[in-house]
């Protein structure tokens, strides 16, 4: 694929408009607050488009295409049953305890709660696994602009975390928020017409339909395992994920997806930063909206993609160099068929914008965790305010450091989405336990939580060590320790990985705190859901008001499960 | 924070809005092939424009508290 001038003005005009960004809003960042929280101040909408756009980096877009093509439609499950309920219960339950117990992060609401070592053992996993996850979204970008447009792997990286570094470290949190919102926007305008010339060309819903009833056939399914989400999850040897119906929905639809949505600091801190409780809860439904549609965006063309390979002078999947599909290639191959010049570089320009974004969530969360959970708790606190700004800028240079080196640690694994998921099981899985406990138990103590964490972590280890998928080698992929269970794909033994960590988490948790001292009641209001005084307080836009929007939301999303049924 | 978001979306975005109209009204319609025969440029590019321009137009008119 070449580009013109074009093409490179319209890149160009982005990366202008993401610092110049940046430059307006170094001049009002002027205390802490402002650098980590956006001096709580964004509107409602936009912390919700920026909730739902900080996820999309790498995993999103190039995976979720790669999935479309792999596993057809019912890489759904990951919004309709996965996401969706849990940005709901989110706003709906957990922004007012977030949001009116003052924390300033995730941990630090742990601290409220719980104590010191628990906040100390989340603020430091979480910490590494952002710098991991920016670390995966940064090699796969440098991978992808190698491959499509041949620019140096190392060019790419350093130049792309230079541009994101200028603008956190200028404008913190804000600044990442605004560009989150610009790139959410850009791949709806970018991708779009991906979609529609792909569905165009290959005959519409119906063309594609047919197409991928004989990608089914050759690969040993039903003819509609590739356009439908529920049919065939009877059984996991039945349809291409290989994950039945009650891993689908305990593993994915209410552990992982809650440990992640509801609990992960890069998400939480968008609507975090909102100005009133009220905004705080309406972000993440906010962003349910457009999560229900996503689908179509980045779903989609992979699976036209993998549709036109088996048509007559179609499409030539690209391959990997041991021959197999690479299906990471699937979004890309998309614009690079149907977009020409001009256009291309939108195309571009939005897969870039959400790298860039995947990985400025990721420093802006680093950072605040960073210097409010570790570097303000245990290394030096009763600081000034001008300190803890300074210390925030210096993390993000640092933040962004560690992330080009875990982009080279990243070279070494190939399928991004099953190493997130991989991550995210081990030390998000037992956590949503640990915030259920916390949130609506007034019972649960720090020592319960602590126990109930450290013990789910190695449970998920020990489970991951244990057993292993179908035709894998053990190794990163699982059974290192010794092979007890044979599962029939990765997804389905990541999914119970999380199921027995949260689990184990849930059962420590209640034992031990049922058998250590709970904090006196008057110490809790505002951190446990029963012992918190709901606040009606007026809500502008009677359309926004969450317990009109959240059954709304949900009501879509079974409609949409049911149409695709 | 004080500045409005809807400006610079609007101003983005209608800057890309013309580079691409303008594009798509001086190119050579042949590489329009791929698109399958639609000038996807100019099309797309005055979408584009009515985005950009209806944000600019959503912060003239109603600014932010």
């Amino acid at each position: 694929m070449r580009l013109t001038i074009v093409d490179g003005l319209i890149i160009g005009l982005y990366v202008l408009a993401v610092i110049a960004i940046g430059v307006v809003l170094r001049r009002r960042t002027k205390t802490s607050e402002d650098f980590f929280l956006s001096g709580r101040s964004i509107p409602a909408w936009v912390a919700g488009l920026a909730f739902m756009s900080a996820n999309m980096g790498a995993q999103e877009v190039v995976g979720m295409a790669a999935s479309g093509a792999k596993y057809g439609l019912a890489t759904s499950h990951f919004y309709w049953v996965g996401a969706i309920p849990a940005m709901v219960f989110l706003g709906l339950f957990m922004m007012p305890l977030y949001y009116g117990s003052q924390a300033r992060s995730v941990p630090e609401y742990l601290k409220l709660r719980f104590d010191e070592k628990t906040r100390a053992l989340n603020a430091a996993t979480f910490a590494f696994m952002t710098i991991i996850s920016s670390g995966i979204s940064m090699y796969a970008m440098g991978l992808l602009l190698n491959l499509l447009l041949g620019w140096p792997f190392e060019l790419s990286i350093w130049l792309w975390a230079g541009v994101v570094l200028v603008y956190v470290f200028m404008g913190g949190l804000t600044s990442s928020i605004y560009n989150e919102v610009l790139q959410f926007f850009l791949i709806v305008f970018g991708f779009a017409p991906v979609v529609i010339l792909g569905l165009v060309d290959i005959g519409g819903w119906a063309g594609l339909v047919a197409n991928l009833a004989e990608v089914s056939q050759q690969r040993g399914y039903a003819a509609d395992a590739f356009t439908t989400v529920w049919r065939h999850s009877g059984s996991a040897a039945s349809n291409p994920l290989g994950v039945g119906w009650f891993s689908i929905t305990m593993g994915l639809g209410f552990v992982l997806s809650f440990g992640y949505w509801c609990t992960d600091f890069l998400l939480v801190q968008r609507a975090m930063a909102a100005h009133s409780l009220s905004a705080a809860r309406q972000a993440p439904i906010i962003a349910a909206i457009p999560k229900l549609l996503f689908p179509a965006l980045v779903i989609l063309p992979g699976m036209i993609a993998i549709g036109l390979t088996h048509r007559t002078g179609g499409l030539s999947f690209p391959l990997k160099p041991d021959g197999s599909l690479n299906y990471d290639l699937a979004m890309p191959m998309m614009l690079a068929r149907y977009l020409p010049t001009g256009l291309l570089g939108l195309g571009i320009t939005a897969l870039m914008a959400s790298f860039m974004s995947g990985m400025a969530g990721n420093v802006t969360a680093f950072n605040a965790v960073w210097t409010y959970d570790l570097y303000q708790a245990h290394i030096k606190p009763n600081a000034t305010d001008g300190h803890y700004l300074q210390v925030g800028r210096i993390a993000t240079v640092v933040g962004v450091l560690l992330s080009i080196a875990a982009a080279y640690i990243a070279a070494k694994f190939n399928n991004i989405m099953d190493l997130l998921q991989l991550v995210f099981a081990f030390v998000n899985a037992p956590l949503f336990a640990t915030f259920l406990l916390g949130m609506f138990w007034k019972r649960a103590t720090g020592h319960g939580a602590f126990a109930g964490l450290l013990s789910g972590t190695i449970a998920a280890a020990l489970h991951h060590g244990l057993t292993i998928a179908q035709h894998a080698v053990p190794g990163v992929k699982g059974g290192w320790l010794l092979i007890i269970h044979t599962y029939p794909s990765e997804m389905a033994q990541d999914f119970s990985t999380a199921i027995v960590a949260w689990t184990t988490c849930f059962v420590m948790t209640v034992l031990v705190s049922l058998a250590t001292t709970p904090r006196p009641k008057e110490q809790l209001r505002g951190l446990v859901y029963s012992l918190t005084k709901r606040e009606h307080e007026g809500v502008a836009t009677w359309y926004l008001n969450p317990t009109l929007l959240a059954p709304l939301v949900l009501g879509c999303a079974l409609v949409l499960n049911l149409l695709f049924w | 924070m004080g500045l409005d978001l809807r400006i610079p979306i609007g101003v983005l975005f209608t800057a890309l809005a013309l580079v691409l109209i303008v594009y798509g009204l001086v190119s050579d319609p042949a590489i329009y092939a791929r698109s399958l025969g639609f000038n996807v440029n100019l099309g797309w590019g005055c979408i584009l424009l009515v985005f950009g321009v209806a944000m600019l137009a959503a912060s003239w008119r109603k600014p932010e508290k």
